[in-house]
């Protein structure tokens, strides 16, 4: 390396800087500001990556104290394997995403225009590595905070629909009551050591009560949680990630929710290593609520990129399944297994960040090409943008945790460190194991479905409005950044062994884990063995077999000759030709799953009937059908709380009459509260 | 082992890979002779599915004008699938050809493959069959997953291993409470057999147009040689299925069976048994209302559950 790492980090966050301050200076000429923002963004990544990649190689933790023009405060950063991984993670993705969103950008403006969204997309680029870099409590915050209010302004940067502000609000208030959570942790955390500085955090964490250490976790679990989207606090997420312009949306599905999982690792295996096992088990049984319940809200889901802001939140409820997992282990005294679990874990962080980005990416294509979210306005768009929907098929087989894409091998690894529970642990562990085993299959099952559902509907069959029958295959610009994801998403899946065992070495790299020797074998070229041998994978030979009995297959198929083939019209029980409104839709496709998880779900049904005749009822005139989920979060958590809060604000708004007396009277009166209480 | 035995396992492996795609037609040949027979019909003679697949493979084809490329490629994919699965799955008491490079979830995660692409090549030309089929599919599929792995496991962990071929060799050592966890998970795989390859109570095999079939909902476009591919394919994942539930939870092999021709006698009579068990099943019970087999699948799972309790608890 030319650079060190500290060089490069500066590098990086310098050219954000300059990304930032150019856009906003050029903001008058929106093509030179956008240009200028998406090269900065580009190289900014681009020097950050070289400096994750270089941590990640030389093995040693990065430590140093950034200039900050300021006596008050220090910005204190440090870089280990495991905040190296994350940052790699967040700068390929923005990498990605920068050079996705020149192109993006010139064909779906948002209103706010392309040199605010430069503006905001630069300082949301440096937020992100700032928040992994960042060793002590304030510089965190800051960061964090950067990081919220940079997305806030992306997911508001089209406030043409209406829907959108509101996303964005909601947005606001739940990521600053996620703030408000970590400040109270901090300040705990800052009574108990009297320090900010995560260092502090590392070496008195096990020493602090654990009353306290509970305490801090939960907050934790809380502030973090709902940044990482966790149900019950999701309810920002479906409404944010949509709202933002695509690459955006792929920046926070895809990296900007795994700093939540980055800063709970951080919390619950560095700051408090011996935490009891139900706090495991809580993580255990939030993942795998999350998980199932995301993938069934997204089923009902016919906004494209609703239903992947919904597969979000599944995907990490699978990684908290993983990182539940470990927490159970590491309090039962099995630490190996442990290391299977918290590796589980950040492999499919990382497999959901490439498969989720790919897919918001490819969505983002179509969104610009139909300028419409809803799924039923699409179809038959396989046949004008092939290379679209070639991606999109990929990343819907990789997130369906299907062989031999990435998302299966860390699912598979994730079930690994479950059945390893079902064997070790105590039984009611062991029975939350299990559950937990049973909502990972469920819920692979159901994402194949909702993915069958997203990309049939989308790409197959007839256009059904005339935006999707006259698209257009997006640009050079729009596709390199979906060729990218789409092989690294091929790659990790056929050398699945290989990067587990990378992942696990990572996990290990943690102190807590420096005596823990790796349960895990590596046979011949990518052959994954782990629990002494019970679960063996080998995705490179499955994928060569799958190819070789694909040749096999295509010998036989030859074996009957020349190919006749004759093409006519879909059949249609002889009737009219097929119309698009003859084919499935969306809503239709995924009725039966709804219905059938009714219970959990609350689907509504309205219909609305006008006959001819009212008296003689044989003949229609209209009938319209309305179905709807409850939002069942809204209505029984968020409602009454909005409620409550708004009630008081009105007793309180009682007080407040405008009346200088009355003011002049408050003063006085608390004058001699205070005297009295002094006196006293 | 000498050269002459690893020449000759080779050949046996090769013969397997083989094996499987050749015998599937005839046990659904089996199969409907069977239910031909408990219902008092003379029924096709047992060799009919292959002279149908025959017919459709010289037959001209026809594409619909709607559908795409995953039309064209789906056949090839399902197909090269059951290829696999027929190189994973223990047939002769040996190690399958892949084993020890997938276990039980890589065989599930292969079957999902399939049936992922078979349900987007029932969307594809947008017929209104199709995408009904795609959807029932995959509604069955997706909660049936569950049922096939909670079978799987109880054998997984008596059998100290994930790895069909091991779990195949052991299983014959089981004992007491082992043996009962391996019945009643054979009761939760049988009913996830069913619902996996569009047997009764789940869909209808023989029926070609009727508003409730799934399987051949999606298949109705195909025609031709690519017909014959998703068919020869339905008929191997049926097999394949019925091998591994025979050789994992029917461990039973009588001492005289000690070399491979009678090996495979036994086999062979094992898996006829169980196509008598989807026969009798067919000839005697009703298909069950749509909404009715969430109910079923879940039965399918809760047996699986119970065989785990009793093998891992």
């Amino acid at each position: 390396m030319i650079l060190s790492t500290g060089q490069l980090i500066l590098t990086g966050l310098m050219a954000f800087a300059a990304g930032a301050i150019g856009s906003f200076l050029f903001r008058g000429r929106g093509s030179v500001s956008h240009l200028w923002a998406t090269i900065a963004a580009s190289l900014g990544s681009l020097a950050l990556l070289a400096a994750a990649i270089d941590t990640l190689l030389s093995y040693e933790t990065f430590t140093a104290i950034l200039p900050v023009p300021s006596n008050l405060m220090s910005f204190s950063v440090r870089l280990d394997d495991l905040g190296a991984i994350f940052l790699a993670i967040i700068s390929l993705v923005s990498l990605l995403a920068s050079i996705y969103g020149y192109s993006y950008l010139n064909r779906h403006t948002p209103s706010a225009g392309k040199a605010n969204v430069g503006i905001f997309l630069n300082v949301f680029l440096a937020s992100m590595p700032l928040v992994i870099l960042a060793n002590d409590a304030i510089a965190f915050l800051i960061s964090w905070e950067i990081m919220s209010l940079a997305s806030y302004f992306l997911v508001v940067s089209d406030h043409r629909e209406e829907g959108n502000v509101r996303a964005g609000f909601i947005y606001f208030v739940m990521t600053h009551i996620a703030t408000a959570a970590l400040l109270v942790m901090f300040m705990l955390l800052f009574r108990e050591t009297g320090s900010f500085d995560f260092d502090a955090y590392r070496s008195f964490g096990p020493l602090i009560s654990e009353g306290t250490a509970i305490a801090v976790v939960l907050l934790a679990l809380v502030g973090f949680g709902t940044k990482a989207g966790i149900i019950p606090f999701h309810i920002w997420l479906p409404g944010a990630h949509p709202a933002a312009p695509s690459h955006i949306s792929a920046l926070m599905s895809g990296v900007m929710i795994k700093t939540g999982i980055y800063m709970l690792i951080r919390v619950c295996f560095e700051f408090f290593p011996t935490l009891p096992s139900w706090f495991g088990l809580l993580v255990l049984a939030i993942g795998s609520v999350s998980a199932v319940l995301g993938v069934l809200y997204a089923l009902a889901e016919h906004d494209l990129k609703r239903l992947l802001a919904f597969h979000s939140i599944e995907n990490i409820g699978i990684i908290l399944i993983g990182l539940g997992t470990a927490l159970v282990f590491h309090a039962a005294g099995n630490d190996g297994l442990a290391l299977l679990g918290l590796g589980a874990a950040l492999f499919h962080t990382i497999n959901h960040a490439i498969f989720k980005s790919l897919l918001f990416l490819s969505a983002g294509s179509v969104v610009a090409a139909t300028h419409s979210r809803n799924i039923e306005s699409y179809g038959g768009l396989i046949r004008t943008m092939p290379v679209t929907a070639t991606f999109f098929l990929v990343g819907s087989i990789a997130i369906s945790g299907i062989i031999p894409f990435n998302g299966f091998a860390s699912e598979w690894l994730t079930f690994q460190s479950l059945f390893g529970g079902m064997v070790v642990l105590d039984v009611t562990e062991r029975i939350a194991v299990a559950i937990a085993a049973a909502s990972l299959a469920l819920t692979a099952g159901l994402a194949a479905a909702c993915f069958v559902k997203a990309f049939g509907i989308t790409f197959l069959a007839r256009p059904r409005s005339d935006a999707a029958r006259n698209a257009k295959e997006c640009g050079y610009g729009m596709r390199i950044p979906m060729v990218v994801l789409g092989l690294l998403a091929l790659v990790l899946g056929v050398f699945g062994g290989p990067a587990a065992l990378v992942f696990i070495a990572i996990a290990a790299s943690l102190p807590i884990f420096a005596t823990t020797g790796l349960s895990i074998d590596l046979a011949g070229a990518g052959n994954l063995s782990v629990l002494g041998g019970f679960g063996t994978i080998d995705a490179f030979a499955i994928a060569g077999a799958l190819a070789l009995a694909l040749l096999v297959t295509a010998a036989i198929f030859a074996l009957g000759g020349k190919e006749r083939r004759r093409i006519a019209p879909t059949w249609a029980c002889g009737a009219l030709p097929l119309s698009p409104r003859m084919e499935i839709t969306a809503t239709a496709f995924s009725r039966a799953i709804i219905t059938i998880f009714g219970g959990v779900l609350k689907p509504t049904k309205q219909t609305t009937l006008e006959y001819h005749d009212e008296r003689m009822r044989y003949f229609p005139k209209y009938h319209a059908v309305d179905m709807h989920l409850d939002d069942l979060f809204m209505r029984f958590i968020y409602g009454p709380i909005a409620r409550g809060v708004l009630a008081c604000a009105r007793i309180v708004a009682k007080t407040q009459s405008g009346n200088t007396h009355l003011y002049l009277l408050y003063v006085v009166a608390m004058l001699a509260i205070l005297l009295a209480w002094a006196m006293h | 082992m000498g050269d002459a035995l690893i020449s000759m396992t080779n050949t046996t492996l090769l013969l397997q890979v083989v094996l499987i795609p050749a015998l599937a037609p005839l046990f659904v040949g089996v199969i409907r002779k069977m239910k031909a027979i408990m219902q008092n019909r003379h029924g096709a003679s047992i060799v009919q599915p292959y002279r149908e697949l025959r017919k459709l493979f010289t037959k001209e084809e026809i594409v619909s004008e709607d559908s795409s490329f995953i039309f064209l490629i789906a056949p090839f994919i399902v197909f090269a699938v059951t290829l696999v699965l027929g190189a994973m799955v223990p047939l002769f008491g040996l190690p399958a050809p892949l084993a020890g490079h997938g276990d039980l979830l890589t065989f599930i995660s292969l079957v999902a493959l399939a049936a992922f692409f078979l349900a987007l090549s029932g969307l594809d030309a947008g017929g209104a069959f199709g995408g009904m089929g795609s959807s029932r599919e995959m509604t069955i599929a997706s909660m049936t997953e569950a049922g096939v792995l909670f079978s799987f496991l109880p054998v997984a962990f008596l059998a100290a291993s994930a790895d069909l071929s091991l779990m195949a060799e052991r299983t014959g050592e089981f004992t007491g409470s082992g043996l009962v966890a391996l019945l009643i998970a054979l009761g939760g795989f049988f009913i996830a057999l069913l619902a996996e390859n569009a047997r009764y109570p789940f869909d209808n095999p023989s029926t070609h147009l009727e508003l409730t079939m799934v399987h051949e909902a999606m298949i109705l476009e195909y025609s031709g040689r690519r017909l014959a591919l998703m068919e020869w394919a339905a008929a191997n994942k049926l097999f394949l299925f019925a091998i591994v539930g025979v050789q994992l939870f029917i461990p039973w092999m009588p001492a005289w069976a000690a070399t491979a021709p009678l090996i495979a006698l036994v086999a062979g009579l094992k898996i006829g048994l169980l196509a008598f068990a989807i026969a009798f099943v067919e000839s005697t019970i009703a298909k069950l209302r749509y909404f009715r087999l969430p109910d079923l699948l879940l039965s399918s799972f809760m047996l699986g559950v119970i065989a785990l309790i009793l093998a891992a608890f």
